[in-house]
């Protein structure tokens, strides 16, 4: 006979009873019930972050979960509100703090845009390059941890290897290896240096036999392709309807990447492909960082060929900060200094939405500008945050030791995700 | 390719269609809040295909009326076009209908702008906060929420 398992478990919790009340309610044959809501996280290794995750279990199937984010919340759309447009964009480092760049770019492309303002052309190249390096790192990251967390640590060590050449190129790049802030409006923080110029092309240069290597531990190793193919599997209409973005769509099939798609910076003058995959799992979502990674490499070569020299600043003195040593010696540029960092730029009154393709997905910023320095509102469409809603999706009827796997599949960074 | 949407949406809405204007080439069409459900299904499944719901956010305007705001961030992947709308809601009534049966995606959204604003999204399956703890009682993005927080409104451990 079919029993309907309810479970009285004394003073429930609202979660508890949220979950209760989801349709997670089901109907089986066993006299036992042996049904078991897990808690995992959000002090959990191998949940990215502060993720948890309430799961019912039937016996090792997960029949329901539950992702509860915001253990990492810091407020960040509320500091926005009450500081200037310059000063928000050490921030925007902590928001997907693996590709702290990527950010950088995303949130002065959204202020420029608001602005009416551009960088010349070296500066949108140089950032151009500095977002492909950032989507290296976060996928040669995601890399390491996706293998590590389904057994392979060898994986992770290599790729490790690889991430800290690129660090060891921001530091010569930026200043800064982990919280890099190298965008400012209008341009950038520094020029390239020659030495750094040096550090990307050797690196670019080695890059594709290291990530052979890799590729050749993973492509056919049974372990990896087992606990991959088939699993963590969410349809294309389900991922559209969910507002699953990057190169977790991709891997549903769908042929949609915003730089392909609205081409912002340079990439309209790049020839790269967008790879897509069918199938829609996590071994789907492998191949598709994968070859990102060498689509990534091959613009970096095109972008390294083709940047011009001249300006990083846009010439808009009441938009742009001044250099150092002419705020010191000019008394144009020190009057415009004081001006922009005590009341800050002034865009006009409007609103804008501007979304870039970071490593994640869609990174959108929206402000609402009612004419003074700092935002009315400013909202920040995290692709983390998104795509983490996805998981209930992609967990129903997977095996417990499969959660693991199915989230680095995911990629999701809880930085992101709770702003 | 805006001026062609906002007058399919004005030949089918007339009336809902409050106002709309035009900034840095992105349009953005004010809604009446009884119809937004009704026009996010059109534009979803109509010949624009807006079938990625982007963002959806919550805005205070802080004025003595229409002083909430629910921003829609649309995109069509066939045309590759963004579109806005926005749907404003009273102080005393703040109620705009949910969305998530259009799309699933605006469930988290809705929650984050309930959690942060206050604003109650009718027919919402799973309406509770999502960021700050579910006994907090203020809303932080309202712009009467002091930045520094408010002394003893979040529970810490006891030492």
């Amino acid at each position: 006979m079919e029993t309907t398992a309810t479970r009285e478990i004394g003073r429930k919790s609202t979660i508890l009873q949220a979950l209760e009340d989801q349709n997670t309610s089901f109907t089986f044959n066993d006299p036992l019930e042996n049904d078991l809501i897990l808690n995992m996280g959000p002090q959990h290794p191998a949940t990215h972050g502060v993720l948890r995750l309430l799961v019912r279990l039937d016996g090792e199937t997960v029949i329901g979960c539950v992702p509860e984010v915001g253990y990492l919340h810091r407020g960040y759309e509320k500091l926005a509100e009450s500081s200037s447009y310059h000063e928000f964009i050490p921030h925007t480092d902590r928001l997907d703090y693996l590709s702290p760049l990527s950010n950088n770019v995303a949130y002065i492309l959204a202020v420029e845009k608001l602005l009416g303002i551009e960088a010349p052309p070296r500066a949108q190249y140089l950032r151009t390059i500095i977002t492909e390096l950032a989507r290296l790192s976060s996928h040669l990251l995601w890399l390491g941890s996706m293998a590590m967390d389904v057994g392979a640590l060898t994986v992770f060590m290599w790729s490790f290897r690889e991430r800290e050449k690129l660090y060891d190129i921001f530091e010569n790049l930026v200043g800064a290896r982990f919280t890099t802030s190298h965008t400012r409006i209008g341009g950038l923080a520094h020029d390239m240096t020659p030495q750094a110029e040096g550090m990307i092309r050797t690196f670019i240069d080695d890059f594709p036999e290291n990530l052979r290597e890799c590729e050749r531990l993973l492509n056919k190793n049974r372990i990896f392709v087992g606990r991959t193919d088939g699993i963590g599997v969410i349809t294309r209409e389900q991922a559209i309807d969910l507002g699953v973005t990057g190169p977790c769509l991709r891997a549903c099939g769908v042929s949609h990447d915003l730089r392909r798609a609205n081409p912002y910076l340079v990439y309209q003058q790049l020839e790269f492909d967008v790879p897509v995959y069918e199938g829609g799992d996590s071994l789907a979502r492998y191949y598709v960082r994968m070859d990102e990674m060498k689509e990534s490499r091959r613009m970096l070569v095109q972008l390294l060929e083709k940047i011009p020299q001249g300006s990083i600043h846009a010439f808009e003195p009441k938009k742009v900060l001044p250099k150092k040593e002419r705020i010191y010696t000019r008394m144009e540029e020190l009057i415009h200094d004081f001006m922009l960092i005590n009341f800050g730029v002034d865009p006009p009154v409007g609103e804008i939405y501007h979304a870039v393709e970071a490593p994640k997905g869609e990174l959108g910023f929206y402000f609402y500008s009612n004419g003074d320095g700092n935002p009315w509102r400013m909202k920040i469409r995290s692709p983390s945050f998104v795509n983490l809603q996805a998981l209930p999706v992609l967990l129903q009827g997977s095996m417990i030791s499969d959660i693991v796997a199915i989230i680095g599949s995911l990629d999701p960074v809880m930085g992101e995700a709770d702003k | 390719m805006n001026q062609i949407v906002l007058q399919k949406l004005k030949a089918q809405f007339g009336d809902a269609l409050l106002e709309s204007h035009e900034f840095r080439g992105e349009l953005t069409v004010v809604v009446a809040a009884d119809r937004i459900v009704e026009v996010c299904r059109f534009l979803k499944t109509g010949e624009f295909r807006y079938d990625l719901l982007a963002d959806l956010c919550g805005l205070d305007m802080y004025t003595p009326v229409k002083r909430f705001c629910v921003v829609y961030n649309l995109y069509s992947f066939q045309h590759r076009h963004r579109l806005r709308l926005k749907v404003f809601a009273e102080e005393s009534h703040p109620h705009v209908p949910t969305v998530t049966m259009v799309w699933a995606t605006a469930n988290w959204h809705e929650r984050e702008t309930y959690d942060m604003f206050g604003i109650l999204f009718d027919g919402h399956p799973d309406l509770r906060r999502i960021y700050m703890p579910d006994d907090f009682e203020h809303y932080p993005l309202r712009k009467d929420f002091p930045l520094m927080g408010i002394p003893g409104s979040l529970q810490l451990p006891k030492k």
